[in-house]
């Protein structure tokens, strides 16, 4: 469904150049759910952003069912089937819930339509679609509305970075059976999901582990995660609430 | 129904919101006169003798009414100052909702400022909703000044909701009130500016009597080269509490200037002001992106999210 070719990503600093990503092959089968794991720096939060166009690889191809989409935009990429929860939810002054829920969805939606999918994250939707997307909502509550937004928007490829920073008040069970509702109710729905944690990793079909801008390892969980098990890679190897360093140089 | 031409029934319908608000008492002015007055039982609207305009006396313990006052001007060059005054009676629960349509399709400029005074009773609750709307493809401008003076007694309420979403070239509103104890203002004040458009708008809000309290929101986008300047005073002379919040977005090559200020003259005033000016965050606009909206109709969202 999804084919990463030959990918390379490099930013510019003071010393000629970085190398975030180089010479990266990816596959992201359908229906699968693949999680991306691997050390702070590796280039996970990039890869994420790569594939939903927030960045542009500086070679290699980019293939959605087969077609190119590497010199598509944002937009595009969206609406061809590419969806993306932000690591760091963004607040909206004014804009509510209801209303984000209902640009994902693309249609509207009354608020039956979108308890279904608050309660999936844990979220009463009577308290909630009314509310404004601002900074009244914590940092838990902004996290899990932004999967809502993805769940809502049911993309050919979900793609999820870091989804279960900032949700210590809820628990990890329910937001694994949201990735397990999605697979559910998106037929054929790839997701991918960047995390260091070892109940996420328990989910995977497929697990990738990025290292030095590379795959250092990949393949069916069965194969993988007992490798990865007591290392930083599959129990937090992000600080709570911490970021990757994608693109910074 | 009213004998008005069709541009007018535009701007009128615009204004008002409601279809059926001949049901109710109301006064339409349109370019320089009283189209049509209806006063009810409890809602008498009087034309004034000196100068132009009405006294609005609303009968103590009137409950559920609201009052109409649009304004519609379609004459180009038209110059006027109109005093309206509203008597609100003690224990009352009304809305009030005016506002001023001007559509200039010729060469002079068309201005109208409207003096609205309020004198709000002990325990009457308000609600004041005012719009301004501007079109026309004229050169003339349009231009508007209103001011709002309001007087509060003991345990009443005022909401005041503004709103100007562009089309409104010159404005200076202007806005004063006093509060006796236990009165409550809150204003939320929406403002939307294009082109040349220049808007300002200044508050002095007076808290005089203990446990007054006032809540003053503006929010406002400068498009184009627009330049808008926001003037917020909250004077606190008894135990009260004040917030206002000045809240921005410029785009383009628009200006804004925001001076919130904060006066206790009491040691158990709590007053509080935040202002904010920035452009739209990239994030915003990548995240309603990443949903499928291009950039121009995430830019649209946001800004209609934020004056909403």
């Amino acid at each position: 469904m999804l084919k990463l070719e030959n990918i390379s990503f490099t930013v510019p600093c003071a010393t000629g150049g970085r190398t975030i990503l180089q010479g990266m092959n990816l596959d992201v089968p359908e229906g699968k759910i693949v999680v991306v794991t691997g050390p702070n720096g590796g280039g996970k939060s990039t890869l994420a952003k790569l594939i939903a166009g927030i960045e542009t690889p500086t070679s290699g191809r980019i293939l959605l069912d087969g077609a190119d989409i590497t010199a598509k935009s944002i937009t595009e990429r969206s609406r061809l089937g590419i969806g993306y929860a932000f690591q760091q939810p963004v607040r909206f002054k004014g804009v509510r819930v209801l209303d984000l829920l209902r640009l994902a969805a693309k249609k509207p939606l009354d608020v039956d339509e979108a308890c279904k999918y608050l309660a999936a994250v844990g979220l009463c939707a009577q308290d909630y679609v009314e509310r404004e997307v601002n900074s009244s909502l914590s940092g838990g509550e902004l996290k899990r509305i932004e999967i809502a937004t993805v769940f809502a928007k049911a993309s050919k490829v979900s793609i999820f970075d870091e989804p279960e920073a900032g949700i210590d008040l809820w628990s990890f069970q329910s937001l694994i059976a949201v990735f397990k509702e999605m697979r559910h109710e998106i037929k054929g729905g790839s997701i991918m999901i960047i995390s260091h944690q070892e109940r996420i990793l328990n989910i995977a079909d497929e697990i990738v582990v990025l290292k030095d801008g590379g795959i250092f390892k990949q393949g069916p969980r069965a194969a993988v995660l007992p490798m990865l098990v007591g290392t930083p890679l599959a129990v937090g190897g992000c600080p709570k609430g911490g970021q990757g360093r994608s693109g910074k140089c | 129904m009213l004998n008005l031409d069709n541009v007018q029934k535009a701007l009128l319908k615009e204004l008002t919101g409601v279809a059926d608000f001949l049901k109710g008492a109301f006064n339409v002015r349109a370019n320089g006169a009283s189209a049509l007055r209806q006063s009810t039982d409890s809602i008498r609207i009087v034309p004034k003798k000196d100068c132009e305009g009405f006294d609005i006396f609303i009968a103590p313990e009137t409950e559920g009414e609201r009052v109409h006052i649009p304004v519609v001007m379609t004459k180009s060059g038209m110059k006027e100052t109109v005093y309206n005054d509203f008597h609100i009676g003690e224990g009352a629960d009304i809305a009030i909702v005016a506002g001023c349509g001007i559509h200039n399709c010729g060469g002079d400029d068309s201005q109208h400022d409207g003096v609205h005074r309020f004198w709000i009773g002990k325990d009457a609750k308000v609600k004041y909703v005012e719009k301004h709307v501007g079109a026309g493809d004229g050169k003339g401008r349009r231009i508007l000044n209103p001011v709002t003076e309001v007087h509060q007694e003991e345990g009443s309420v005022l909401e005041m909701e503004m709103t100007q979403i562009r089309g409104v070239d010159d404005t200076t509103r202007t806005t004063t009130a006093d509060l006796a104890a236990g009165a409550r203002l809150v204003v939320r004040e929406r403002l939307l500016t294009g082109g040349k458009e220049r808007a300002l708008s200044a508050y002095t809000v007076n808290l005089d009597g203990k446990g007054a309290s006032a809540d003053i929101v503006s929010r406002g986008v400068a498009q184009g080269e627009s330049f808008q300047r926001l003037d917020v005073r909250i004077v606190g002379n008894a135990p009260c509490t004040g917030h206002t919040e000045c809240d921005s977005i410029i785009m383009d090559k628009g200006r804004i200037v925001a001076v919130p200020a904060l006066e206790a003259n009491d040691t158990d005033a709590a007053l509080v002001h935040e202002a904010a000016i920035g452009k739209i965050a990239g994030d915003q606009l990548v995240k309603l992106m990443t949903l499928g909206l291009t950039e121009q109709e995430a830019e649209t969202e946001i800004i209609n999210g934020f004056l909403k």
